[in-house]
């Protein structure tokens, strides 16, 4: 049973402050949503859960099982068993994303980074099952990925980490309704097996898909709604703008 | 790839860079050393102590009076800090050509182990000849070979033994059109001569390492390779030395000659302790139909000046340039390359990758000429740069010049960097900063090495790995 937890996080970036104050708690097995407009610090929480040091920790701190991950470097994060997807494409054109696979699963199961790794073949199931072309896998990291097909390639290596809690920043973006479908598919399969997943959005369409058991909306750096799937029914009927006016927020 | 990649990994090289892995150099015992200023007198004892026909002593006068002649190049640098007269411009060490390891003085063999030929030439090699300082110290070659023909020699034992083969291309195809080049003629010492008889394709290639044991001093190999008509053949130089208390200069010759539909391809692995001020003067022919390749692992030394290049003499014919330059530490790198389109149909691709860091900097000076009736001529070349930091830099130079119409001369060059950006993303992948960069710089070099034979590729792998996996935070 796995835990993380976001204690009263406070984060700047270049000096300035973006997350004042957040917490929330994601075990194992369960889905947990975040929705809120461009600019609320989405990304800024996951890519300081995911250690990027360009994200100081001002106040508060972030915990997996209890234990502090503040003095974490991003793959002592990863070799813990925390999967951070990224939101938009980065692009590596000089690694090839196969080796990335394979480099990835052995530094998963403790092997030295060139080793042969026989899970790449369940690579290539997985990317069929998610509608990734197998050339991709010859491409370099990101290297003119289309926005869906980086979005399926970070679901794709989250599902072959198998890790004890995956966050993905906006798994649904630039993806249709099939590969959107998909994708959801693939999320429960991973909740199912044990994960517990966060995932940022901004859309109702792929919440219907994966019912998550928990629904926070951030504005502003901080969580000003929390609930259940009735928040998606909200968000997608009044807009921010306008729940945020009701609940008095902005 | 990877996966053979892990498998050998045991059994090649563990250690360092070339100067670490080799340690401080050691005394050798040296049979013949002579030093001082370049004199006739010099020349001749060379001549006389390798017991030359009367033709290549000729050679060797006429390439000192040109040598003297010859205004010293302005556009090199580090140049002056080479001084002619007090390096042992011919250094013999105390042993007779080997045919076997343990008849290597210790000292020798020893450099050897530690860089893992042994293994090397029972894994992967036909023949294989090792040069220490000025002579050709050990050399084994595959019966098998020899009895179609192919000869691989010392260059001193085929000048005697094929004088008419030798004549044909010494210094013919790379003539004394500079005064590094005229001086080598005066000097050479050592080297390889390869022929392949028309028709007879060699699958694994031939190796002649070469190593510099002592400070202060020039080593002057001449190698040649020739593949007759339709033949085929793949020679690879490696170069390395131990760490030398000043300096040494390297100043060799590759000529090669690809005739009617032959298959040529010349690989190096050039990984010198970075206390030697490396030049290079390499070309090659090809005739109608015939195909020359040249790789340029250009990752050691202090300066280093090479320029691969290819002349497409006959109609069809053609060429690709592969370049890996290593700037990694105040060094100043150049690794070009030259083509001349000379005949109808002729292609060339020039295929460049630098990587620049901790104040390096890596040049790429190119020529393509193409000749006016050169018709159909292509040529592409494409220049990639991978710059670490703000104190190093890449420099490209391509100069053409197309006198032929229906010629198509392209060019692309790329710079990128290992930014925070990627270096995060790897690291939330679960690979340490340090493997991050190993992964994006061999990335990076990866579609050049992969055309090399397999366990040349893991020790050109390697080396990068531990150039460029301690490399101090990038930005």
């Amino acid at each position: 049973m796995a835990v993380l937890e976001v204690r009263n996080l406070h984060v700047a970036v270049d000096g300035k402050r973006i997350l004042k104050g957040v917490s929330l708690t994601v075990k194992s097995g369960e889905i947990v949503a975040l929705m809120g407009p461009n600019g609320s610090g989405k990304s800024t929480l996951f890519q300081t859960i995911a250690g990027n040091p360009r994200y100081q920790v001002v106040e508060g701190d972030v915990l997996l099982d209890g234990a502090s991950l503040k003095d974490a470097a991003p793959e002592e994060r990863f070799a813990k068993g925390l999967f951070v997807g990224f939101q938009s494409p980065v692009a590596i054109p000089e690694v090839r994303f196969a080796f990335l696979i394979q480099a990835m699963l052995n530094k998963r199961s403790g092997k030295k980074l060139g080793d042969a790794n026989p899970k790449i073949a369940e690579a290539f199931k997985i990317a069929g099952e998610l509608g990734l072309k197998q050339d991709v896998f010859n491409r370099g990291v990101g290297a003119g990925f289309s926005g869906g097909e980086f979005k399926r390639a970070e679901v794709l290596l989250a599902l072959l980490a198998k890790p004890s809690i995956a966050i993905l920043d906006e798994p649904d973006s630039g993806l249709d309704i099939d590969g959107m479908a998909a994708i959801s598919k693939a999320l429960l399969r991973l909740a199912e097996g044990g994960a517990g997943i966060l995932l940022s959005t901004h859309y109702a369409r792929i919440l219907k898909f994966l019912e998550p058991s928990k629904v926070y909306v951030m504005y502003d750096g901080r969580l000003v709604l929390e609930g259940g799937p009735e928040i998606v029914k909200k968000v997608e009927e009044a807009g921010y703008e306008r729940l945020f006016k009701e609940a008095g927020i902005a | 790839m990877e996966k053979e990649l892990a498998d050998v990994r045991g059994m090649i090289i563990e250690s360092e860079r070339a100067s670490e892995l080799l340690g401080a150099a050691k005394p050798v015992p040296y049979a013949v050393e002579l030093k001082g200023r370049i004199t006739r007198d010099m020349i001749e004892e060379i001549s006389k102590l390798k017991g030359e026909p009367d033709w290549m002593r000729r050679l060797r006068l006429r390439m000192l009076e040109l040598f003297e002649k010859l205004p010293m190049p302005k556009w090199v640098r580090g140049v002056g800090e080479i001084d002619l007269e007090t390096l042992v411009h011919y250094a013999k060490p105390q042993t007779q050509t080997a045919r076997s390891w343990d008849e290597l003085p210790k000292e020798i063999r020893e450099y050897y182990e530690k860089l893992g030929l042994p293994e090397m030439e029972a894994k992967a090699l036909l023949g294989l000849a090792t040069q220490f300082d000025s002579e050709i110290v050990y050399f084994n070659f595959k019966r098998k070979l020899e009895e179609k023909g192919v000869v691989m020699l010392p260059m001193e034992e085929a000048v005697k033994k094929y004088p008419d083969l030798v004549k044909q291309y010494f210094m013919r195809v790379f003539p004394a059109e500079h005064k590094f080049a005229a001086l080598h003629g005066a000097l050479w010492s050592g080297g390889t001569f390869i022929y392949v008889p028309p028709g007879v394709r060699i699958e694994q290639p031939l190796e002649t390492f070469f190593l510099i044991g002592g400070s202060m001093e020039s080593q002057m190999e001449h190698s040649i390779v020739v593949a007759d008509k339709g033949a085929q053949v793949h020679w690879i130089e490696g170069c390395s030395a131990p760490r030398l208390l000043k300096y040494s200069f390297h100043n060799g010759m590759v000529e090669g000659y690809a005739h009617e539909g032959a298959d040529l391809k010349i690989t190096t692995v050039q990984n010198w302790s970075r206390d030697i001020i490396n030049f290079n003067n390499k070309r090659a022919v090809a005739e109608a139909r015939a195909h020359v390749q040249w790789v340029e692992g250009s990752i050691g030394s202090k300066t280093t000046y090479t320029f691969p290049s290819t002349i497409l003499k006959g109609e069809g014919a053609s060429t690709e340039i592969y370049g890996i330059t290593a700037a990694n530490g105040g060094l100043w790198k150049e690794n070009g390359a030259k083509v001349w389109h000379l005949a109808p149909d002729t292609k060339s691709r020039i295929v460049n990758k630098s990587i620049s860091a901790n104040g390096g900097t890596s040049v790429y000076r190119g020529m393509v000429y193409v000749a006016k009736g050169a018709k159909y001529a292509r040529s592409h070349v494409q220049c990639d740069a991978l710059v670490l930091d703000g104190d190093s830099a890449n420099i490209t130079i391509p100069h053409d010049q197309v006198f032929e119409e229906t010629a198509v001369v392209t060019h692309e060059a790329t710079a990128s960097r290992i930014s925070e950006e990627k270096l995060m993303y790897l690291r939330a992948r679960g690979l340490t900063e340090d493997e991050a960069k190993a992964s994006v710089v061999l990335g990076f070099v990866s579609d050049i090495v992969k055309d090399l034979p397999f366990e040349y590729a893991v020790v050109l792998q390697r080396v990068l790995e531990l150039e460029f996996s301690k490399l101090g935070r990038v930005g």
